[in-house]
């Protein structure tokens, strides 16, 4: 529960958190102060026959230091935020710019909710841990001494009954706590399992009443939640223990004092007003104990999440860096020679190109040979699988070959920086991704310095204009959660778009698998043909009508070459493209 | 405010539970302000030194009280959670009664998985509902009338002093930081969904930004969201640190107040001097029961806000009619659509117009077109998901508004894309089609299904959980369990709705034997927007937009040169 890590996050910011327990301990230093004087006036008035007026300086004091408290407690709640909020926005920095480091190939075999989940909401489950458990933490080991150091010279006895139950309150609070912590896990698991029932039945409920069963659920949910119920309740029973023995140990004690004084004032041989300051400290001697221990579940989702955000943060990135981030120690690294513009007669050429995307994994790729020549259309065809997008992402530097060489001309391309690389190439990905924003933003996404005319004429070339001016806001269109939804050629075409105005020499393609309209279709693919002009593209091809008009087609299986040639050639070869082919389309062609 | 009610009505059945946890609680702040004022009775009693036998009785009190908080607590908490288990399996089970009749036609815009979390969340967050909403006020107010009265016995002054000060601290502290913070919190919420936004962007739209070479331009947005968020958070947390600071100062200022008025009393000789401590601390115990009070404005809204996104889910009636029970025909029935046409709300085009054909007894039809062209509307019709606005559709000769919809259901089997598996065992997943089906029939469904081999190579067989949604399982794998599902079913009509699609040429070919068995003898519609496999059927019907364009066998329409020629063109190679 004092994690470490999560610990050294707070240096920079440790100014605010000693401010927050320095206000503690002042608030505690009031309390005692106020205790003392309210003792003093009721002893007075009690048994001195004193007036209102002559207490009236003394509760002047105490009305002081009421007002004194809660300025502190405003303090120190205040910058026990500011601990929080610090190391919250580090943290999320941190990771998000870790995460996408790590690079598209390391979010896309995550679940993407979770990430998201873990950036956003794992981030803001550290305040508890900040604001609540670890200041306290600091006060529950300082304020219980301060009180004891005060209480012991003035009577052994009261000393004695809070030195002997106070340190059995952590004992219980450990003992408990690691019990607790387990079998509160497992009812935070078993509740999050009631949650995914009701979800499963919600999900298929579809299902259940084509077969006629969607009534009978109501008694399933009803059960579920009720066995649920008897199984938490047991496992309670016992986490509450821990509660019950706190609140024990600190009344009980409480009680004791009181009994004891009350037995020592009847001998006379105690004074009133120090019993009672006695009596008024005993239940702050406790406190800040019971505070800590009603914050612990706070502390505990804090450390869990945090735990999650430190497994993320450990990933070591790509040893050749993806792309370049203002990465603080990015200034000093080597920086590599860049290409500024391509040649205008170039050629990709992989030599031997392995990749095998986790050690221990098979191979995605296994001796890879091939080259693209400046002006070639390549179609990239086979199984899922085979590895085509692995060449994609090897010729987008997402990834660097475990084994091989990809070289441009003769310079190999891990020496060329991949964001001046990917300045070359156009990407037109199977399902593209529209961000929230207007659509002609998501075009420009391509250029960003570029003007509305100009993202206007790409997207005419790419047969997007019509449908875009058809909605009512034309281009201003927002897109994404909560916007105009697009179907899936038109977001293809914006995709096309894109491409278009980011005008480059090289086009790599990934083609959706799934069927579009008739009339997407058609548009879409007559807008990547008007695309393809004059430039050099690697297509991963799923159409044959694409495929056919490929200069060059390579056949790809498990993670090799095995074919290639044009589609006359293939088709005669009679070998795996020719089974692709019949397969599919029956035994007719 | 109606789903307060609601969710008041939902409680209601429990009302003794609550009450025996609300007692409970105030029982517990009871002990507590006893411990205090009997300590503080007894030291002064003890101060002018009575016979030491006239103190027991306060002593006893001084122990029990000791002790009685810690098994109050104890048994509010155990009670409270009960309460809180019972009312959400009552909200869940309350929901779901109200969904049932309006699904799927009401869960069509909730395909995504998103929203259906958030139906679950919504019901989640209803915990917090007992124990953070209803039951602080109820116990302030049960403390308050208690520790009112006992004070009352010594001046009115002294209760008036105790309400003045639960009214501030329980009402109008909360209120007035609630709409301190109102502007603060709506800009709060809306930032946070653009932090949410922007983070969902730059992961999930990862690829583009790294190959657009954008990711730096994506990464500052979200810090400059996250500062803005920051510093509105900064202004929330200094508000609530002040209505903390103010409850806690409230509190000790009623312990002020009371003395300054017991000193009064004491002096003119009104009250006796041994009340004094006693009545203080006992004051300022009491507060205990305020500070929860604080985050209940918070808390209600929340609450109230996930009760009605329930409330706007399930309040709509049904549209589907309800016919009486006719017993059709069990072996085999023909059915037909005359002139139907259809639209899923009135603001919408049609989704299918004038549509009009027949599947004879044990017929095979396929209805084939691109997405969007209106075939799963024809399902949801059948199966009586939708209700539609004209023509007819008959079954076995009668109109299919005459059948109820378990009737028209229980003769219907469907194999689609999208079967839900549950995550369940493998067993349970087949009996959902047939409780009562014995092992052999089990296992001989299985069979046919080409599955019964890879469920006893499993270690727990037929036992074997598999997983959400089906995870465990391959695609082929999945289908087979879903056509094993429908075999034991045993129903007349069989609906096939893009069954193969998601599977792999190779896996389709191997599942398409085992689609065709189950074919046999029934009525079938396949529904299907990529072609292979349909030379066998009886015929062949291309809707568009709604319409049935071209219908006729595989090798006429492929002769017409129309749309199902082009669509065999175009066809797609995984």
């Amino acid at each position: 529960m004092f994690d470490k890590r999560l610990i050294q996050e707070v240096r920079p910011v440790r100014g605010y958190l000693l401010l927050t327990v320095g206000m503690g301990i002042g608030i505690a230093l009031l309390v005692v102060t106020q205790a003392w004087l309210f003792s003093q006036v009721v002893g007075e008035v009690f048994l001195e026959g004193a007036t209102l007026a002559s207490v009236w300086k003394f509760l002047c004091l105490i009305l002081g230091i009421i007002v004194l408290r809660a300025v502190l407690q405003w303090v120190s709640e205040v910058s026990a935020h500011q601990v929080a909020s610090y190391i919250k926005s580090s943290l999320r920095e941190r990771l998000i710019r870790h995460v996408v480091c790590l690079g598209p190939i390391y979010i896309r075999g995550e679940r993407s909710g979770e990430l998201i989940t873990t950036v956003v909401d794992g981030i803001e489950s550290l305040e508890e841990y900040f604001t609540k458990y670890l200041p306290q933490l600091l006060l529950a080991a300082v304020i219980p001494l301060l009180i004891l150091g005060l209480v012991v010279p003035l009577d052994w006895q009261t000393g004695l009954i809070l030195l002997l139950t106070g340190p059995l309150i952590p004992i219980f609070m450990i003992l408990i706590g690691k019990l607790a912590q387990k079998k509160s896990l497992q009812q935070w698991q078993s509740l999050s399992w009631m949650s995914a029932h009701f979800l499963d039945v919600l999900q298929g409920i579809t299902t259940l009443k084509v077969f006629g069963r969607s009534k009978d659920q109501i008694r399933v949910i009803e059960r579920v939640s009720n066995s649920f119920r008897k199984a938490t309740l047991s496992v309670l029973r016992i986490a509450f223990l821990s509660a019950l023995i706190l609140e024990f140990l600190a009344t009980m004690s409480t009680a004791l004092v009181a009994v004891s004084i009350g037995l020592r004032l009847v001998n006379g041989t105690f004074s009133y007003s120090l019993g009672l300051f006695l009596l008024l400290l005993a239940p702050e001697f406790y406190t800040p104990l019971r505070t800590l221990g009603s914050n612990f579940h706070a502390g505990l989702s804090g450390v869990n999440a945090s735990r999650r955000i430190f497994e993320i943060l450990d990933l070591p990135l790509m040893s050749n860096k993806g792309y370049d981030l203002n990465y603080p120690d990015d200034k000093n690294s080597h920086i590599p020679p860049t290409v500024k513009g391509l040649p205008l007669d170039f050629q990709i050429s992989f030599k031997q190109v392995s990749l095998t995307y986790q050690s221990g994994e098979a191979a995605a790729l296994k001796g890879i040979n091939f080259s693209l020549h400046c002006g070639e259309k390549v179609a990239l065809v086979g199984p899922s699988g085979a590895g085509k997008t692995s060449i994609a992402e090897l010729l987008l530097r997402f990834i660097e070959p475990s084994d091989g060489e990809i070289f441009i001309n003769e310079q190999t391309l891990k020496t060329i920086s991949a964001d001046n690389w990917r300045e070359h190439i156009s990407y037109v990905p199977q399902n593209p991704y529209l961000f929230a924003g207007s659509i002609a933003e998501n075009i420009q996404l391509g250029r960003p310095s570029m003007t509305l005319e100009e993202v206007q004429s790409a997207a005419q070339e790419a047969l997007a204009h019509d449908f875009i001016v058809g909605f009512p806001n034309g281009y201003e269109t927002h897109l994404g959660e909560g916007g105009t939804r697009l179907s899936g050629g038109q977001a293809q075409r914006i995709a096309i778009a894109r491409a278009f105005l980011h005008n480059t020499p090289l086009l790599i393609l990934d083609e959706a698998t799934s069927n579009l309209d008739p009339e997407s279709e058609y548009e879409v693919q007559q807008a990547l043909k008007r695309l393809m002009q004059g430039k050099t593209a690697l297509i991963i091809a799923h159409r044959l009508s694409t495929i056919r008009e490929a200069d060059r087609i390579l056949v790809m299986n498990q993670g090799r070459i095995m074919e290639q040639g044009d589609h006359d050639e293939l088709m005669a070869n009679q070998g795996l493209y020719y089974r692709l082919v019949t397969e599919y389309r029956g035994e007719s062609l | 405010m109606k789903s307060l009610i609601w969710l008041m009505d939902l409680m209601l059945p429990y009302w003794k539970r609550i009450l025996l946890a609300l007692i409970l609680s105030m029982l517990t702040i009871t002990s507590q302000i006893g411990l205090m004022a009997t300590s503080a009775y007894l030291l002064a009693r003890a101060a002018l030194q009575p016979p030491i036998l006239d103190l027991m009785v306060t002593i006893v009190g001084v122990r029990f009280f000791g002790l009685s908080r810690a098994i109050f607590r104890y048994l509010e908490r155990y009670v409270s959670h009960d309460v809180t288990f019972r009312v959400l399996s009552q909200i869940r089970v309350k929901f779901y009664q109200g969904l049932e009749p309006l699904a799927p036609a009401r869960l069509l815009n909730f395909r995504s998985g998103d929203l259906l979390n958030r139906i679950v969340a919504d019901v989640e967050s209803q915990q917090n509902l007992f124990l953070k909403v209803i039951a602080p006020p109820f116990v302030a107010i049960l403390v308050l009338l208690g520790y009112g009265l006992f004070l009352a016995r010594y001046d009115m002054r002294f209760t008036a002093i105790l309400a003045a000060c639960f009214l501030t601290a329980g009402l109008v502290i909360p209120w007035a930081i609630k709409a301190l913070t109102r502007g603060v919190g709506t800009q709060m919420v809306a930032l946070k969904a653009q932090l949410d936004i922007q983070v969902a962007d730059t992961l999930m739209g990862i690829t583009e930004l790294v190959a657009f070479g954008q990711v730096s331009k994506y990464l500052k947005r979200i810090q400059l969201t996250d500062k803005e968020l920051r510093s509105q958070k900064r202004r929330i947390a200094g508000l609530s640190a002040l209505s903390s600071a103010l409850t806690g100062m409230i509190a000790n200022l009623g312990l002020w107040l009371v003395l300054v008025l017991g000193i009064l009393l004491v002096e003119k000789g009104r009250l006796s001097g041994v009340n004094l401590g006693m009545l203080a601390l006992g004051t300022f115990s009491s507060f205990e029961v305020l500070f929860p009070l604080a985050l209940v404005p918070h808390h209600m809204e929340v609450n109230v806000a996930g009760a009605e996104r329930l409330l706007e889910l399930i309040k709509v009636k049904s549209f589907v009619k309800e016919g009486v029970a006719i017993i059709p025909q069990s072996s085999g029935v023909d059915f037909s659509f005359q002139k139907v046409s259809f639209r899923y709300s009135q603001d919408e085009s049609w989704a299918l117009q004038q549509l009009s054909f027949r599947i004879p007894q044990q017929g095979k039809v396929a209805l084939v077109g691109p997405s969007g062209a209106g075939k799963t509307s024809v399902v949801n019709l059948l199966l009586r998901f939708w209700e539609y606005d004209e023509g007819t559709i008959d079954l076995g000769g009668n109109s299919i508004r005459e059948f109820t919809h378990e009737e028209v259901r229980r003769i219907i089997g469907v194999v689609t894309q999208r079967t839900h598996l549950f995550n369940a065992t493998i067993r349970e997943n087949l009996l959902l089609a047939k409780p009562e089906a014995t092992e052999e029939e089990l296992i001989r469904a299985s069979q046919q299904a080409k599955l019964h081999e890879f469920i006893i190579s499993l270690p727990l067989g037929y036992e074997n959980f598999i997983g959400e949604g089906g995870f465990e399982l391959s695609g082929g794998q999945r289908q087979r369990l879903a056509i094993a599902r429908v075999l034991l079913k045993n129903a007349p009509i069989l609906i096939l709705d893009e069954a193969m699609a998601g599977l792999d040429p190779l896996t389709e070919r191997e599942v398409m034997d085992e689609i065709y068995q189950l074919m046999e003898g029934r009525t079938t519609l396949v529904i299907t927007h990529h072609l292979p496999g349909l030379e066998k059927m009886d015929e062949i019907l291309v809707l568009d937009r709604g319409r049935i364009v071209e219908r006729g066998k595989h090798d006429k329409l492929l002769s017409l040169g129309g749309l199902y020629h082009g669509m065999w063109k175009s066809t797609v190679i995984r």
